[in-house]
């Protein structure tokens, strides 16, 4: 095993260009576990800690550039009022020490269904930027991830930073687990209301293959939302239309029985999570915190 | 008071010392607590030796198989390996060890039998090295069908886990995958359920949970130059590690010595040999010292787990609420080796009827051997399950009857006097009816604590926790209440002793007592109470604890709630019979100065000899005068008897101790999550010693009660046995949002026969909050719940 | 390979690393401060908690060579960082910490439980949460205490009076298997209050 220390960016990329089979490591959290308990020995790290600009976030008009290794507690402390599904996510990762190591970067590197950023950057919709020597280039996150455990990236390529869209309304973020702190998801579910764009977006985390959105259940509530006229009366959304939206969410799952959880169940949750999001966005989106309301309510 | 009686153990006792600044009864903080605190305290995974190498075990990748070959000629060859051992390097006849049964190899002799079964060990480097090398080594399985329950274990062509085996038990099982069947009959069932007005049946099944002590197996063995080791390990009971090391290294007892490690906890995992025998294998193969540390992966297959259990209970009752009988069978998973499962029968059996009077009973509880994980000794030791279900069995009752289910166990409580299954009386206090009125009368925590001034939900404070998953929907209280029994030491007619030695001697011209034990710390607080029973004893103030080890006698196992009994009255009785030698010493050289000497009952107070009326006669360390005095004692509980094979009659117990739950619990009813609000105990301990200490315990032995309800099991494939979640991402225990408050309310009623009244303490809470848990689930969900852990699939009807 | 990072204020070098080696194994294996507990080594019981540049890590997940040119404190240095911080307003360490390699087995024959109680320390100087763990009680088989000294350490250092729950979070990465966390919660309530009486 190698250990490739770059002071740069720029030696970051021509490292990975020059060792394609390099495991990056910002964070740690994933890829030190793996080889503590002997489950992978990489050829080369590419320790990637000294990379300032990797750690620096920016909140600009439109969106909020993310670090590949901002770690998840400066998204909490930091970017809650325009990433709040992220930071939302980000506090739900396991523990502490470990929100004050790792990163967005890290999570979309491994691509685990089970990720806890995947539903709530889905959701708000965002660009994975990456990097190799021959150039940069912008993922859209619905075509990042693209089967279990893998991404979009070349083998030159780096995750630089994430692009999240500022939210234009409410957003939330459920994870469950069978304990109350520092636990992996059994499944996940993030909501965003978009009243700019009068669309809802989701993200399923842990319920199938790859991190999904539950897209026939975001066109029914589209649907749904627009005919009652519900963006503009502000009027409570109906048990049935929140019910049919958390079955449709349900719907899209496509889970496996696993030591975490039976399929039965994570279609179950899924579909109670996004009742109860859909609610509590839209409680916020009525109380006026949804920007289109604002001065109206 | 001072009266005359006799302890256990024969030594006359005329003196019952006062109170002695940092004795009995004070919470004394912990003498190991500077260290613990300053990361200066040496666990066994901390040791070094110069040109020490790291051990490595490589262990079966399957559950039942034939070895066809192994190869290790690859490992061998690699830069910086030292050794590479399997069983045909074992040096002595005997290979194989075990606590009551040596049913288990060293290193697997041409067959494994459960996942993760030692096959060959490696001595490198660094352990990356020995990582490699283990690797390396090239095994050829033939794999074998497996067995992994009742109905594979006992199936007319059931492969036979240890064929031809001739143990003590072997004889009376009725399947040889049977380690040992305990039937205890008494009354008459079939009379008795004529005269039931309700009769409740339950199937209820106990997932295996594990002790997860934080600090992994491991220690440090250092070959010497009289052909012995030296073993620096992390055990429960140092003096049984070495019967079992010994013979395997073809080493005599005293070339073998032993010094106890910090210990990283322990619950029952301890009790078994893990690393200590292979460490010191390969440091007597390579002349080189050589550490082995697991890593949490490796724990889960390094020792033992709680044994899973089915239990299948029936109860009847009057329309008064008056139990009139109770059958039971009660099925423990042993798994592959023996271990404890023997003694953990005679617990389930014996105690399966919980602290209720029924005078007609009819039980069975066996213990499989199959190609599960092997399951032993666990905090609780089969009263545990047997808790689980007839205390559910308990609310079925109370609900079938209308009666409330804390009324309905007091109606059926036991009390001194009342005659166990197995024909013993309980003849000291047993006050199960009011510590269940004592946890009843706690007021309930508030309600809807989540919510906040502001708008916004603390999800810190609901189901789900930090997960966000609900703001109040779904949420639903429940209450439940269990209370439990359980016994107190070594059962059963094994000799159960512990040996103190003390040494009192003067200092600077002040007196100092040293304990010097074999008593394996855990965290339990020994040490502590150690010294104050010194200071109490010997009216010192400065007491030193020598390390545990082998070069003092056995001080028995730091399990089954008896060290503070066992070695804490070791520590007494030999302080007894030391301040006897000092006082007649004193008699001897003072005598003739004072006629107190000869009159008076004589103390030990704050350094000196005084009067029971307070007046000073000598100081302590000018009695001495530069001699010291140093005793090394036996200590036994009073004898205990087998219990019979076929009606299971017999005093087998010492003492019994008894705790009882209330559970407050929130469940998120539509997502299957559950926040335990509050989980009150209240216990009695016969006599507090240490008052934190007793605290701590209860609330440790508490939470790990509500790990098992909630969340904790290991899971094995029932196809293949093999484990499938070895690792703390996977097995969870409770972390500190997961524990509620647990406020404790202990009595101290006193156990006459036993040292300054004290009754074992560190297991009953184990045993009653799992089912109080359980109840209070229920409650809340209106749900059966026959199993634990309950997951959320078993409350949301999606398992 | 080689890695220099400073260690409670004192600078090291550890020599031959291999590349997987973790900043836990480091410090326990190679710098003789085994204070940092090996409990999990996955991220998932806080036992291995340090401070890396400030912020409480698990040292587990940390590759040795990420932390160089680094400063690090563990649990040995924690009662010369916390005064440090007391006396300057901010903690760098003092060097105090360090030195033989391990624990030796002499050492380990040789220990022996104090005499009087452990309040009395006998010349250890002690930081509030370390005396406040002592004597709530929190400690029983120890294992855990020293990843959550240094993690309830960097609690109270941001939040003086954190609530209960404020403080169940913050410790929601550190296991402990003996205490139930009753006595926890305790000794770190008294730290806070202790500290606030200071003030």
């Amino acid at each position: 095993m190698d250990f490739l220390r770059p002071a740069s960016w720029e030696e970051a990329l021509a490292a990975k260009a020059e060792h394609p089979t390099a495991v990056p490591i910002a964070g740690g959290t994933d890829i030190m576990v793996e080889i503590n308990f002997d489950h992978r020995r990489p050829e080369y790290l590419l320790d990637l800690n000294r990379i300032e600009l990797l750690r620096e976030w920016e909140v600009g008009e439109e969106v909020t550039r993310i670090g590949a290794s901002v770690p998840y507690t400066q998204i909490i402390e930091n970017l809650r009022a325009t990433v709040p599904g992220l930071a939302l996510a980000s506090h739900t990762v396991a523990s502490p020490q470990i929100r004050n190591r790792g990163g967005v970067g890290g999570n979309l590197g491994c691509a685990s269904p089970a990720g806890d950023s995947h539903p709530a950057l889905l959701a708000a919709g965002a660009e994975v930027e990456v990097e190799s020597v021959r150039g940069s280039r912008l993922i859209p996150i619905d075509e990042f991830y693209t089967g279990v455990k893998r991404n979009a990236l070349a083998p030159d390529e780096l995750i630089k930073t994430v692009h999240v869209k500022n939210a234009d309304g409410p957003q939330q973020y459920s994870k469950v687990g069978t304990r109350n702190a520092m636990v992996i998801a059994v499944c996940a579910f993030g909501l965003a209301l978009h009243p700019e764009t009068r669309t809802v977006r989701t993200g399923i985390g842990s319920a199938a293959p790859t991190p999904i959105r539950a897209k026939a259940a975001e066109e029914f509530l589209n649907a749904a939302l627009e005919e009652g006229g519900f963006w503009d009366n502000g009027k409570v959304v109906t048990p049935s239309i929140a019910k049919q939206f958390g079955e449709l969410a349900s719907g899209a799952c496509n889970p496996i029985d696993d030591v975490r959880g039976t399929a039965k169940y994570r279609r179950h949750a899924v579909g109670i999570m996004a009742r109860r999001q859909l609610v509590w966005t839209w409680e916020q989106y009525r109380a006026g915190n949804g920007r289109t309301l604002e001065g109206a309510a | 008071m001072a009266n005359t009686r006799t302890t256990p153990s024969g030594t006359p006792t005329n003196v019952s010392q006062k109170h002695n600044q940092g004795g009995i009864g004070e919470s004394t903080l912990r003498p190991d607590g500077t260290l613990k605190v300053t990361g200066e305290f040496a666990y066994s995974s901390d040791m070094w030796h110069e040109d020490m190498l790291w051990g490595q075990t490589l262990r079966s990748t399957v559950a039942h198989a034939e070895i066809v070959s192994i190869d290790i000629s690859e490992a061998l060859a690699m830069p910086g390996v030292y050794s590479v051992l399997t069983y045909d390097d074992l040096p002595a006849e005997m290979k194989n060890y075990g606590l009551e049964i040596q049913d288990t190899p060293v290193l697997a002799n041409g067959r494994v039998r459960h996942h993760g079964e030692p096959v060959a060990l490696v001595a490198a480097d660094h352990p990356e090295t020995a990582r490699r090398a283990a690797a390396k080594i090239k095994i050829d399985y033939r794999e074998l069908p497996v067995v992994t329950d009742e109905a594979s274990a006992l199936a007319p062509d059931a492969p036979l886990i240890h064929e031809g085996r001739d143990d003590h038990h072997s004889g009376h099982v009725p399947h040889p995958n049977i380690v040992h069947r305990q039937p205890i009959i008494r009354g008459n069932v079939e009379e008795a359920r004529k005269r039931a007005d309700v009769i409740v049946e339950g199937e209820y099944t106990f997932g295996m949970q594990d002790q997860a002590f934080l600090g992994p197996e491991s220690g440090l063995a250092v070959p010497c130059e009289d052909g012995g080791v030296d073993l620096y390990v992390a055990t429960q009971w140092l003096h049984s590690d070495l019967k079992q090391i010994a013979p395997v290294l073809g080493l005599p007892e005293e070339k073998v010595r032993m010094t106890l490690s910090g210990v990283g906890g322990a619950f029952g995992g301890r009790e078994d040999i893990s690393m200590q025998i292979h460490a010191c294998l390969l440091a007597l193969a390579t002349n080189k010292p050589v550490k082995i540390v697991y890593n949490r992966f490796e724990s889960f297959f390094g020792h033992v787990h709680r044994h899973p259990a089915k239990l299948y209970y029936e109860h009847g009752a009057t329309k008064d609420g008056k139990l009139t009988h109770m059958k039971c069978k009660i099925v423990l998973d042993g798994g592959a080796y023996a271990s404890a499962s023997p003694a953990v029968v005679g617990n389930a059996s014996s105690l399966s009827v919980g602290p209720y009077v029924i005078d007609d009973v009819d039980i069975e509880a066996v213990a499989l051997y199959t190609n599960n994980p092997p399951c032993g000794a666990m905090r609780g030791f089969g009263a545990v399950q047997a808790c689980f279900a007839y205390e559910a069995q308990m609310d079925k009752l109370a609900a079938k009857l209308g009666i409330d289910p804390v009324e309905f166990r007091q109606l059926n409580a036991m009390e001194m006097g009342t005659l166990m299954p197995t024909g013993q009386v309980v003849d000291s206090p047993a006050p199960v009816a009011e510590l269940l009125r004592r946890i009843k009368a706690r007021p309930l925590p508030p309600e809807r604590q989540w919510e906040t001034a502001g708008e916004s939900a603390d999800v810190r404070a609901l189901p789900g926790g930090l997960s966000n998953t609900t703001h109040g929907e779904g949420v639903v209280r429940g209450v439940g209440y269990a209370v439990g029994i359980k016994n107190v030491g070594f059962s059963e007619g094994f000799d159960d002793y512990s040996t103190a030695r003390v040494r009192l001697e003067a200092i600077g011209g002040e007196p100092v007592a040293m304990v010097h034990t074999a008593m394996a710390e855990v965290g339990q607080g020994g040490v502590t109470v150690h010294a104050q029973i010194a200071r109490t004893e010997l009216g010192v103030t400065n007491v030193t604890i020598h390390p545990a080890d082998t070069q003092v006698g056995s001080a028995g196992s730091t399990s089954a709630s008896r060290q503070t009994y066992m070695t804490g009255g070791a520590v007494k009785n030999t302080c007894e019979a030391v301040r006897e030698k000092l006082l007649e010493i004193g008699r001897r050289k003072n005598g003739s100065y004072h006629p107190a000497w000869a009159t008076a009952e004589l103390l030990l107070e704050g350094g000196k000899v005084v009067t029971d009326g307070g007046e000073v006669l000598a100081d302590i360390a000018d009695i001495l005068e530069g001699e010291a005095i140093d005793l090394e004692l036996e200590f036994r509980h009073r004898p205990t008897v087998a219990f019979d094979l076929v009606t299971g009659q017999g005093d087998g117990h010492v003492q019994y101790t008894f705790a009882a739950h209330r559970a407050v619990v929130e469940v998120d009813t539509e997502l299957g999550l559950v926040k335990v609000v509050e989980l009150a105990c209240a216990q009695d301990v016969g006599k507090a010693l240490n008052p934190l200490s007793v605290v701590g315990q209860i609330q440790g032995g508490t939470t790990q009660g509500l790990g098992v309800a909630v969340m904790e099991e290991i899971i094995v494939d029932p196809k293949t046995a093999k484990v499938r979640n070895p690792s703390f991402t996977d097995y969870l225990i409770p972390t500190i949002l997961d524990t509620p408050s647990i406020p404790v309310d202990y009595l101290e009623l006193a156990d006459p026969n036993a040292p300054y009244g004290l009754r074992g303490l560190g297991e009953a809470p184990t045993l009653s909050s799992t089912p109080a848990v359980l109840a209070a689930i229920r409650a809340a969900t209106g749900l059966e719940l026959n199993k634990t852990p309950i997951r959320p699939e078993a409350l949301t009807g999606t398992l | 390979m080689r890695v220099n990072f400073t260690v409670n204020g004192r600078p090291q070098e550890a020599d031959d690393v291999w590349e997987g080696e973790s900043l836990l194994y480091v410090l326990r294996e190679r710098l003789g401060l085994p204070g940092s507990k090996n409990a999990c080594e996955q991220g998932e019981c806080g036992s291995c908690t340090v401070r890396l540049d400030g912020v409480p890590v698990c040292s587990c997940l940390v590759a040795a060579g990420q932390v160089e040119g680094r400063d690090v404190v563990t649990v040995e240095g924690l009662a010369d960082f916390a005064k440090q911080r007391e006396e300057h307003g901010h903690a760098c360490g003092t060097g105090a910490c360090g030195g033989a390699q391990g624990v030796s087995t002499d050492e380990a024959k040789q220990w022996t439980a104090k005499g009087t109680d452990s309040q009395t320390g006998e010349g250890v100087e002690l930081s509030p949460i370390q005396q406040a763990f002592i004597d709530a009680g929190a400690v029983q088989c120890g294992f855990c205490t020293p990843g959550l000294l240094v993690q309830a350490d960097a609690l109270l250092e941001s939040n003086a009076s954190p609530s209960d729950q404020d403080i169940r979070e913050a410790l929601s990465g550190n296991l402990c298997r003996c205490t139930g966390y009753e006595k926890i919660l305790d000794a770190v309530r008294l730290a806070a209050a202790r500290q606030g009486e200071a003030v």
